[in-house]
Protein backbone atom coordinates (compact mmCIF):
# COMPACT_ATOMS: atom_id res chain seq x y z
CA UNK A 1 0.00 0.00 0.00
CA UNK A 2 1.21 3.51 -0.82
CA UNK A 3 2.25 5.33 2.34
CA UNK A 4 1.39 8.87 3.37
CA UNK A 5 4.68 10.77 3.29
CA UNK A 6 5.76 12.69 6.36
CA UNK A 7 8.14 15.38 5.13
CA UNK A 8 10.25 17.83 7.12
CA UNK A 9 10.57 21.18 5.32
CA UNK A 10 13.91 22.87 5.81
CA UNK A 11 14.02 26.58 5.01
CA UNK A 12 17.45 28.10 4.76
CA UNK A 13 19.20 31.39 4.24
CA UNK A 14 22.92 31.08 3.57
CA UNK A 15 23.79 28.01 5.63
CA UNK A 16 21.40 28.78 8.43
CA UNK A 17 18.23 26.84 9.03
CA UNK A 18 15.45 29.38 9.59
CA UNK A 19 11.75 29.39 10.38
CA UNK A 20 9.24 32.23 10.48
CA UNK A 21 5.61 32.90 11.28
CA UNK A 22 3.35 33.92 8.35
CA UNK A 23 6.53 34.10 6.21
CA UNK A 24 7.89 36.83 8.54
CA UNK A 25 9.65 37.10 11.90
CA UNK A 26 12.39 34.74 10.80
CA UNK A 27 14.42 33.08 13.50
CA UNK A 28 17.42 30.82 13.22
CA UNK A 29 16.89 27.19 14.11
CA UNK A 30 20.44 25.86 13.76
CA UNK A 31 22.61 24.94 10.80
CA UNK A 32 21.17 23.40 7.66
CA UNK A 33 23.81 20.65 7.40
CA UNK A 34 23.31 19.63 10.99
CA UNK A 35 19.56 19.32 10.46
CA UNK A 36 20.05 17.32 7.28
CA UNK A 37 22.39 14.89 9.05
CA UNK A 38 19.86 14.27 11.80
CA UNK A 39 17.05 13.62 9.31
CA UNK A 40 19.31 11.31 7.36
CA UNK A 41 20.08 9.26 10.47
CA UNK A 42 16.36 9.19 11.21
CA UNK A 43 15.69 7.92 7.68
CA UNK A 44 12.85 10.32 6.91
CA UNK A 45 10.62 9.68 3.87
CA UNK A 46 11.79 12.72 1.95
CA UNK A 47 13.15 16.24 2.46
CA UNK A 48 12.03 19.58 1.03
CA UNK A 49 14.76 22.24 1.18
CA UNK A 50 13.94 25.82 0.25
CA UNK A 51 16.28 28.78 -0.02
CA UNK A 52 13.97 31.57 1.14
CA UNK A 53 16.30 34.41 0.16
CA UNK A 54 17.09 33.27 -3.38
CA UNK A 55 14.21 34.83 -5.35
CA UNK A 56 14.21 38.20 -3.67
CA UNK A 57 17.98 38.59 -3.70
CA UNK A 58 18.16 37.20 -7.28
CA UNK A 59 20.60 34.54 -6.16
CA UNK A 60 20.67 30.85 -7.02
CA UNK A 61 20.63 27.94 -4.61
CA UNK A 62 24.20 27.07 -3.55
CA UNK A 63 25.02 24.04 -5.71
CA UNK A 64 27.84 22.94 -3.44
CA UNK A 65 25.41 22.74 -0.58
CA UNK A 66 23.07 20.62 -2.72
CA UNK A 67 25.96 18.35 -3.61
CA UNK A 68 27.06 18.04 -0.01
CA UNK A 69 23.54 17.15 1.12
CA UNK A 70 23.02 14.65 -1.70
CA UNK A 71 26.27 12.91 -0.82
CA UNK A 72 24.82 12.00 2.55
CA UNK A 73 21.14 11.48 1.87
CA UNK A 74 19.82 8.46 0.01
CA UNK A 75 16.21 9.63 0.09
CA UNK A 76 14.29 11.90 -2.28
CA UNK A 77 15.39 15.53 -2.10
CA UNK A 78 13.38 18.48 -3.38
CA UNK A 79 15.15 21.83 -3.69
CA UNK A 80 13.62 25.23 -4.33
CA UNK A 81 14.44 28.92 -4.39
CA UNK A 82 14.89 31.39 -7.23
CA UNK A 83 14.46 28.84 -10.05
CA UNK A 84 13.53 30.53 -13.31
CA UNK A 85 15.46 28.85 -16.11
CA UNK A 86 15.99 25.42 -17.60
CA UNK A 87 19.66 25.78 -16.70
CA UNK A 88 18.77 26.36 -13.03
CA UNK A 89 16.86 23.09 -12.98
CA UNK A 90 19.51 21.19 -14.85
CA UNK A 91 22.20 22.51 -12.45
CA UNK A 92 20.18 21.48 -9.38
CA UNK A 93 19.36 18.00 -10.71
CA UNK A 94 23.01 17.45 -11.62
CA UNK A 95 24.11 18.66 -8.20
CA UNK A 96 21.91 16.04 -6.52
CA UNK A 97 18.31 17.26 -6.35
CA UNK A 98 15.69 14.70 -7.40
CA UNK A 99 12.93 17.25 -7.79
CA UNK A 100 12.79 21.02 -7.92
CA UNK A 101 10.13 23.17 -6.36
CA UNK A 102 9.04 26.27 -8.26
CA UNK A 103 6.78 29.01 -6.97
CA UNK A 104 7.38 32.53 -8.32
CA UNK A 105 8.27 31.45 -11.86
CA UNK A 106 5.18 29.21 -11.89
CA UNK A 107 3.06 32.29 -11.16
CA UNK A 108 4.74 34.37 -13.84
CA UNK A 109 5.47 32.01 -16.71
CA UNK A 110 3.44 28.87 -17.48
CA UNK A 111 5.47 28.32 -20.65
CA UNK A 112 8.60 27.88 -18.60
CA UNK A 113 6.91 25.27 -16.39
CA UNK A 114 5.65 23.48 -19.52
CA UNK A 115 9.18 23.42 -20.97
CA UNK A 116 10.57 22.24 -17.62
CA UNK A 117 8.11 19.33 -17.42
CA UNK A 118 8.84 18.36 -21.00
CA UNK A 119 12.60 18.54 -20.53
CA UNK A 120 12.97 16.80 -17.16
CA UNK A 121 9.76 14.77 -16.85
CA UNK A 122 6.81 15.76 -14.67
CA UNK A 123 8.15 13.74 -11.72
CA UNK A 124 10.97 16.27 -11.36
CA UNK A 125 8.82 19.40 -11.26
CA UNK A 126 6.94 20.27 -8.08
CA UNK A 127 4.87 23.44 -8.07
CA UNK A 128 4.64 25.37 -4.84
CA UNK A 129 1.61 27.57 -4.27
CA UNK A 130 1.52 30.06 -1.36
CA UNK A 131 -1.79 31.73 -0.49
CA UNK A 132 -3.65 33.78 2.09
CA UNK A 133 -7.37 33.54 2.59
CA UNK A 134 -9.28 36.45 1.02
CA UNK A 135 -12.81 37.73 1.25
CA UNK A 136 -14.24 35.43 -1.39
CA UNK A 137 -11.40 33.22 -2.45
CA UNK A 138 -7.78 32.55 -1.64
CA UNK A 139 -5.20 35.04 -2.86
CA UNK A 140 -2.00 33.66 -4.35
CA UNK A 141 1.34 35.22 -3.39
CA UNK A 142 4.74 34.86 -5.03
CA UNK A 143 8.27 35.94 -4.04
CA UNK A 144 8.22 34.27 -0.63
CA UNK A 145 4.87 35.77 0.26
CA UNK A 146 5.87 39.36 -0.53
CA UNK A 147 4.06 39.76 -3.85
CA UNK A 148 0.29 39.56 -4.20
CA UNK A 149 -0.68 38.13 -7.59
CA UNK A 150 -3.88 38.44 -9.59
CA UNK A 151 -4.06 34.71 -10.23
CA UNK A 152 -7.35 32.94 -9.59
CA UNK A 153 -6.81 30.17 -7.07
CA UNK A 154 -8.70 27.30 -8.72
CA UNK A 155 -7.62 28.10 -12.24
CA UNK A 156 -3.95 28.42 -11.22
CA UNK A 157 -4.03 24.94 -9.65
CA UNK A 158 -5.84 23.45 -12.64
CA UNK A 159 -3.42 25.09 -15.06
CA UNK A 160 -0.38 23.70 -13.20
CA UNK A 161 -1.86 20.21 -13.36
CA UNK A 162 -2.67 20.60 -17.05
CA UNK A 163 0.86 21.82 -17.81
CA UNK A 164 2.12 18.62 -16.20
CA UNK A 165 3.71 19.25 -12.80
CA UNK A 166 4.14 16.03 -10.81
CA UNK A 167 2.72 17.34 -7.54
CA UNK A 168 1.82 20.54 -5.74
CA UNK A 169 2.91 21.83 -2.32
CA UNK A 170 0.10 24.02 -1.02
CA UNK A 171 1.15 26.42 1.74
CA UNK A 172 -1.19 28.63 3.75
CA UNK A 173 0.75 31.78 4.65
CA UNK A 174 -1.85 32.56 7.35
CA UNK A 175 -1.13 29.22 8.98
CA UNK A 176 2.63 29.09 8.42
CA UNK A 177 4.59 28.83 11.65
CA UNK A 178 1.47 29.20 13.83
CA UNK A 179 1.30 25.48 14.67
CA UNK A 180 -2.46 25.77 15.04
CA UNK A 181 -3.40 23.33 12.31
CA UNK A 182 -3.43 22.97 8.52
CA UNK A 183 -6.02 24.81 6.42
CA UNK A 184 -8.08 21.67 5.88
CA UNK A 185 -10.85 23.33 3.86
CA UNK A 186 -8.51 24.63 1.19
CA UNK A 187 -6.62 21.32 1.06
CA UNK A 188 -9.94 19.53 0.59
CA UNK A 189 -10.82 21.89 -2.22
CA UNK A 190 -7.44 21.22 -3.89
CA UNK A 191 -7.60 17.44 -3.66
CA UNK A 192 -11.14 17.35 -5.02
CA UNK A 193 -10.15 19.68 -7.86
CA UNK A 194 -6.97 17.86 -8.87
CA UNK A 195 -5.81 14.32 -9.66
CA UNK A 196 -2.10 14.80 -8.90
CA UNK A 197 -0.67 14.40 -5.37
CA UNK A 198 -1.07 17.38 -3.02
CA UNK A 199 1.38 18.06 -0.18
CA UNK A 200 -0.15 19.92 2.78
CA UNK A 201 2.01 22.70 4.22
CA UNK A 202 1.62 25.42 6.83
CA UNK A 203 0.27 25.10 10.34
CA UNK A 204 1.25 21.62 11.50
CA UNK A 205 1.26 21.62 15.27
CA UNK A 206 -0.52 18.61 16.69
CA UNK A 207 -0.67 14.94 15.79
CA UNK A 208 -4.48 15.08 15.96
CA UNK A 209 -4.61 17.81 13.34
CA UNK A 210 -2.16 15.96 11.09
CA UNK A 211 -4.41 12.90 11.28
CA UNK A 212 -7.52 14.97 10.58
CA UNK A 213 -5.83 16.60 7.56
CA UNK A 214 -4.93 13.23 6.06
CA UNK A 215 -8.34 11.75 6.76
CA UNK A 216 -10.48 14.68 5.69
CA UNK A 217 -8.44 16.31 2.94
CA UNK A 218 -6.97 13.12 1.44
CA UNK A 219 -3.55 14.72 0.92
CA UNK A 220 -0.66 12.50 -0.21
CA UNK A 221 1.89 14.01 2.13
CA UNK A 222 2.16 16.39 5.05
CA UNK A 223 5.07 18.78 5.25
CA UNK A 224 6.01 20.49 8.47
CA UNK A 225 8.82 22.52 9.99
CA UNK A 226 8.12 24.22 13.36
CA UNK A 227 6.78 21.08 15.00
CA UNK A 228 10.12 19.38 14.32
CA UNK A 229 12.38 22.40 14.97
CA UNK A 230 10.75 23.75 18.12
CA UNK A 231 9.21 20.75 19.88
CA UNK A 232 10.53 17.35 20.89
CA UNK A 233 8.45 15.65 18.21
CA UNK A 234 10.15 13.86 15.34
CA UNK A 235 8.74 12.59 12.02
CA UNK A 236 8.92 9.09 13.54
CA UNK A 237 6.72 10.15 16.46
CA UNK A 238 4.16 11.46 13.97
CA UNK A 239 4.30 8.21 12.03
CA UNK A 240 3.90 6.04 15.11
CA UNK A 241 0.80 8.04 16.04
CA UNK A 242 -0.67 7.86 12.54
CA UNK A 243 0.09 4.15 12.33
CA UNK A 244 -1.93 3.53 15.49
CA UNK A 245 -4.80 5.38 13.83
CA UNK A 246 -4.57 3.08 10.78
CA UNK A 247 -2.98 5.59 8.40
CA UNK A 248 -0.44 3.82 6.14
CA UNK A 249 3.05 5.16 6.90
CA UNK A 250 6.54 3.76 6.39
CA UNK A 251 7.95 2.68 9.76
CA UNK B 1 40.27 1.80 -2.63
CA UNK B 2 37.60 1.06 -5.13
CA UNK B 3 36.39 -2.48 -5.51
CA UNK B 4 37.37 -4.16 -8.76
CA UNK B 5 34.28 -4.19 -10.92
CA UNK B 6 33.77 -2.24 -14.09
CA UNK B 7 30.55 -0.50 -13.20
CA UNK B 8 29.08 1.64 -15.93
CA UNK B 9 26.19 4.07 -15.58
CA UNK B 10 24.65 4.91 -18.93
CA UNK B 11 24.72 8.62 -19.75
CA UNK B 12 21.83 9.46 -22.06
CA UNK B 13 20.35 12.75 -20.76
CA UNK B 14 17.36 10.89 -19.33
CA UNK B 15 18.79 9.55 -16.12
CA UNK B 16 19.53 10.85 -12.64
CA UNK B 17 23.07 9.59 -13.12
CA UNK B 18 24.37 11.73 -10.23
CA UNK B 19 22.19 10.06 -7.59
CA UNK B 20 22.93 6.57 -8.90
CA UNK B 21 26.65 7.29 -9.03
CA UNK B 22 26.65 8.63 -5.44
CA UNK B 23 24.95 5.49 -4.16
CA UNK B 24 27.48 3.25 -5.93
CA UNK B 25 30.48 5.29 -4.74
CA UNK B 26 29.10 5.03 -1.23
CA UNK B 27 29.37 1.25 -1.59
CA UNK B 28 33.06 1.57 -2.40
CA UNK B 29 32.93 1.13 -6.16
CA UNK B 30 34.20 3.59 -8.71
CA UNK B 31 31.56 3.79 -11.44
CA UNK B 32 32.06 5.51 -14.75
CA UNK B 33 29.31 7.47 -16.45
CA UNK B 34 29.50 7.06 -20.19
CA UNK B 35 27.68 6.19 -23.41
CA UNK B 36 30.72 5.10 -25.41
CA UNK B 37 30.64 1.73 -27.12
CA UNK B 38 34.06 0.64 -25.78
CA UNK B 39 33.06 1.47 -22.19
CA UNK B 40 29.81 -0.45 -22.55
CA UNK B 41 31.41 -3.56 -24.01
CA UNK B 42 34.25 -3.64 -21.46
CA UNK B 43 32.03 -3.23 -18.39
CA UNK B 44 30.98 -5.98 -15.97
CA UNK B 45 27.81 -4.27 -14.69
CA UNK B 46 25.69 -1.73 -16.53
CA UNK B 47 23.10 0.46 -14.85
CA UNK B 48 20.51 2.15 -17.04
CA UNK B 49 18.82 4.90 -15.03
CA UNK B 50 15.98 6.87 -16.47
CA UNK B 51 13.27 9.34 -15.68
CA UNK B 52 10.73 10.86 -18.03
CA UNK B 53 8.65 9.38 -20.84
CA UNK B 54 9.18 6.11 -22.74
CA UNK B 55 9.17 7.60 -26.24
CA UNK B 56 11.66 10.28 -25.26
CA UNK B 57 13.84 7.72 -23.47
CA UNK B 58 14.08 5.51 -26.56
CA UNK B 59 14.85 8.48 -28.81
CA UNK B 60 17.71 9.47 -26.49
CA UNK B 61 19.09 5.90 -26.56
CA UNK B 62 18.93 6.05 -30.36
CA UNK B 63 20.58 9.46 -30.41
CA UNK B 64 23.65 8.01 -28.65
CA UNK B 65 23.57 4.75 -30.61
CA UNK B 66 22.93 2.96 -27.33
CA UNK B 67 20.19 0.59 -28.45
CA UNK B 68 22.43 -1.67 -30.50
CA UNK B 69 25.41 -1.47 -28.13
CA UNK B 70 23.32 -2.32 -25.07
CA UNK B 71 21.69 -5.28 -26.81
CA UNK B 72 25.12 -6.52 -27.91
CA UNK B 73 26.52 -6.12 -24.40
CA UNK B 74 23.80 -8.13 -22.68
CA UNK B 75 23.00 -10.70 -25.39
CA UNK B 76 26.42 -11.46 -26.84
CA UNK B 77 28.73 -10.66 -23.94
CA UNK B 78 26.40 -11.58 -21.07
CA UNK B 79 27.12 -8.33 -19.22
CA UNK B 80 24.80 -7.74 -16.26
CA UNK B 81 22.25 -4.96 -16.69
CA UNK B 82 20.02 -3.19 -14.16
CA UNK B 83 17.35 -0.80 -15.45
CA UNK B 84 15.94 1.69 -12.94
CA UNK B 85 12.48 3.28 -13.28
CA UNK B 86 12.19 4.37 -16.93
CA UNK B 87 15.41 2.38 -17.44
CA UNK B 88 13.45 -0.76 -16.49
CA UNK B 89 10.60 0.15 -18.81
CA UNK B 90 12.94 0.66 -21.77
CA UNK B 91 13.84 -3.06 -21.54
CA UNK B 92 10.33 -3.96 -22.77
CA UNK B 93 9.21 -4.79 -26.31
CA UNK B 94 6.80 -1.89 -26.79
CA UNK B 95 5.78 1.25 -24.92
CA UNK B 96 2.50 3.14 -25.18
CA UNK B 97 3.37 6.44 -23.47
CA UNK B 98 2.47 9.35 -25.80
CA UNK B 99 2.79 7.05 -28.82
CA UNK B 100 3.52 3.43 -29.67
CA UNK B 101 7.32 3.03 -29.50
CA UNK B 102 9.60 0.01 -29.91
CA UNK B 103 11.69 -0.68 -26.81
CA UNK B 104 14.96 -2.60 -26.36
CA UNK B 105 12.96 -5.87 -26.32
CA UNK B 106 15.33 -7.52 -23.83
CA UNK B 107 12.46 -8.78 -21.68
CA UNK B 108 9.21 -9.42 -23.61
CA UNK B 109 6.41 -7.16 -22.43
CA UNK B 110 4.62 -3.87 -22.85
CA UNK B 111 4.58 -0.56 -20.95
CA UNK B 112 1.07 0.55 -20.07
CA UNK B 113 -0.54 3.24 -17.97
CA UNK B 114 -1.51 2.33 -14.40
CA UNK B 115 -5.23 1.69 -14.45
CA UNK B 116 -6.40 3.10 -11.12
CA UNK B 117 -9.79 4.36 -10.00
CA UNK B 118 -10.44 8.04 -9.44
CA UNK B 119 -9.68 7.76 -5.71
CA UNK B 120 -6.00 7.13 -6.43
CA UNK B 121 -3.70 9.85 -7.67
CA UNK B 122 -1.23 9.70 -10.54
CA UNK B 123 1.74 9.79 -10.71
CA UNK B 124 2.16 7.02 -8.13
CA UNK B 125 4.63 8.91 -5.91
CA UNK B 126 6.00 7.70 -2.61
CA UNK B 127 6.95 4.67 -0.55
CA UNK B 128 5.20 1.40 -1.32
CA UNK B 129 5.82 -2.26 -0.55
CA UNK B 130 7.48 -4.78 -2.83
CA UNK B 131 6.46 -8.42 -2.45
CA UNK B 132 8.84 -11.05 -3.76
CA UNK B 133 7.66 -13.98 -5.92
CA UNK B 134 10.95 -15.76 -5.78
CA UNK B 135 14.38 -15.81 -4.24
CA UNK B 136 17.19 -14.25 -6.22
CA UNK B 137 20.73 -13.03 -5.65
CA UNK B 138 19.41 -9.50 -6.20
CA UNK B 139 17.24 -9.79 -3.07
CA UNK B 140 19.73 -11.22 -0.56
CA UNK B 141 19.24 -9.75 2.95
CA UNK B 142 16.30 -7.63 1.84
CA UNK B 143 13.14 -8.51 3.79
CA UNK B 144 10.00 -9.26 1.81
CA UNK B 145 7.31 -6.56 1.80
CA UNK B 146 9.60 -3.59 2.58
CA UNK B 147 8.90 -0.09 1.25
CA UNK B 148 10.75 1.43 -1.70
CA UNK B 149 10.39 4.85 -3.31
CA UNK B 150 8.33 5.03 -6.52
CA UNK B 151 7.62 7.84 -9.00
CA UNK B 152 5.79 6.73 -12.16
CA UNK B 153 2.48 6.55 -14.02
CA UNK B 154 3.29 3.61 -16.34
CA UNK B 155 4.21 0.02 -15.53
CA UNK B 156 5.92 -3.00 -17.11
CA UNK B 157 3.49 -5.76 -18.09
CA UNK B 158 5.71 -8.79 -18.77
CA UNK B 159 4.62 -11.34 -21.37
CA UNK B 160 5.81 -14.18 -19.15
CA UNK B 161 4.85 -14.22 -15.48
CA UNK B 162 8.08 -16.04 -14.60
CA UNK B 163 10.00 -12.80 -15.34
CA UNK B 164 8.28 -11.11 -12.40
CA UNK B 165 10.56 -11.20 -9.36
CA UNK B 166 8.50 -8.79 -7.28
CA UNK B 167 5.24 -6.87 -7.43
CA UNK B 168 3.57 -3.88 -5.82
CA UNK B 169 -0.04 -2.86 -5.37
CA UNK B 170 -1.42 0.53 -6.32
CA UNK B 171 -5.06 0.05 -7.24
CA UNK B 172 -3.79 -3.01 -9.12
CA UNK B 173 -0.83 -5.35 -8.80
CA UNK B 174 2.03 -4.43 -11.11
CA UNK B 175 5.51 -5.83 -11.67
CA UNK B 176 8.04 -3.85 -9.65
CA UNK B 177 11.09 -6.12 -10.10
CA UNK B 178 11.74 -7.95 -13.32
CA UNK B 179 14.44 -10.43 -14.33
CA UNK B 180 15.47 -12.54 -17.28
CA UNK B 181 18.91 -14.17 -17.17
CA UNK B 182 21.50 -11.39 -16.77
CA UNK B 183 18.94 -8.59 -17.14
CA UNK B 184 17.22 -6.95 -14.17
CA UNK B 185 14.84 -4.03 -13.81
CA UNK B 186 13.26 -2.22 -10.87
CA UNK B 187 10.36 0.23 -11.16
CA UNK B 188 11.27 2.01 -7.92
CA UNK B 189 14.39 4.08 -7.23
CA UNK B 190 16.78 1.95 -5.13
CA UNK B 191 19.27 4.85 -5.01
CA UNK B 192 16.59 6.87 -3.19
CA UNK B 193 15.20 4.07 -1.02
CA UNK B 194 17.55 4.32 1.95
CA UNK B 195 19.31 1.20 3.26
CA UNK B 196 17.38 -1.59 1.52
CA UNK B 197 17.57 0.26 -1.78
CA UNK B 198 21.32 0.63 -1.43
CA UNK B 199 21.48 -3.06 -0.45
CA UNK B 200 19.73 -4.02 -3.69
CA UNK B 201 22.30 -2.08 -5.71
CA UNK B 202 25.09 -3.76 -3.73
CA UNK B 203 23.56 -7.18 -4.40
CA UNK B 204 23.42 -6.43 -8.12
CA UNK B 205 27.06 -5.40 -8.19
CA UNK B 206 28.02 -8.65 -6.43
CA UNK B 207 26.24 -10.90 -8.94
Amino acid sequence: MLKKRIIPTLLFNNLKLVKGINFKSWRTAGSIMQAVRIYNIREVDELILLDIAATNSKKKVDLELVNEIANECFMPLTFGGGINSIKDISDLLKAGADKVCINTAACENYNFIFEACKTFGNQAIVASVDYKSGKNENIIFSKSGTNKTNLKFNSHLLELQKIGVGEIILTSIDKDGTMDGYDINTLKLATSLLKIPIIASGGAGSFENMLKTIEEANVSAIAAASIYHFTKNTPLDVKKYLNKKNIPVRL
Amino acid sequence: MSKIKNVLIIESEIGNTGSVSRAIKNLGYNPIISNKKEDILSSSHIILPGVGSFDKGISKLEKYDLKYNLIRAVNEKGILLLGICLGMQLLATTGFENKKTQGLDMIPGTIEKLNVNSELRLPHIGWNQVKFNNTNKLLIDIPNDKDFYFVHSYFFKPKFKKCELGFTNYGMNFTSIINKDNIFGVQFHPEKSLKFGIKLIENFLKI
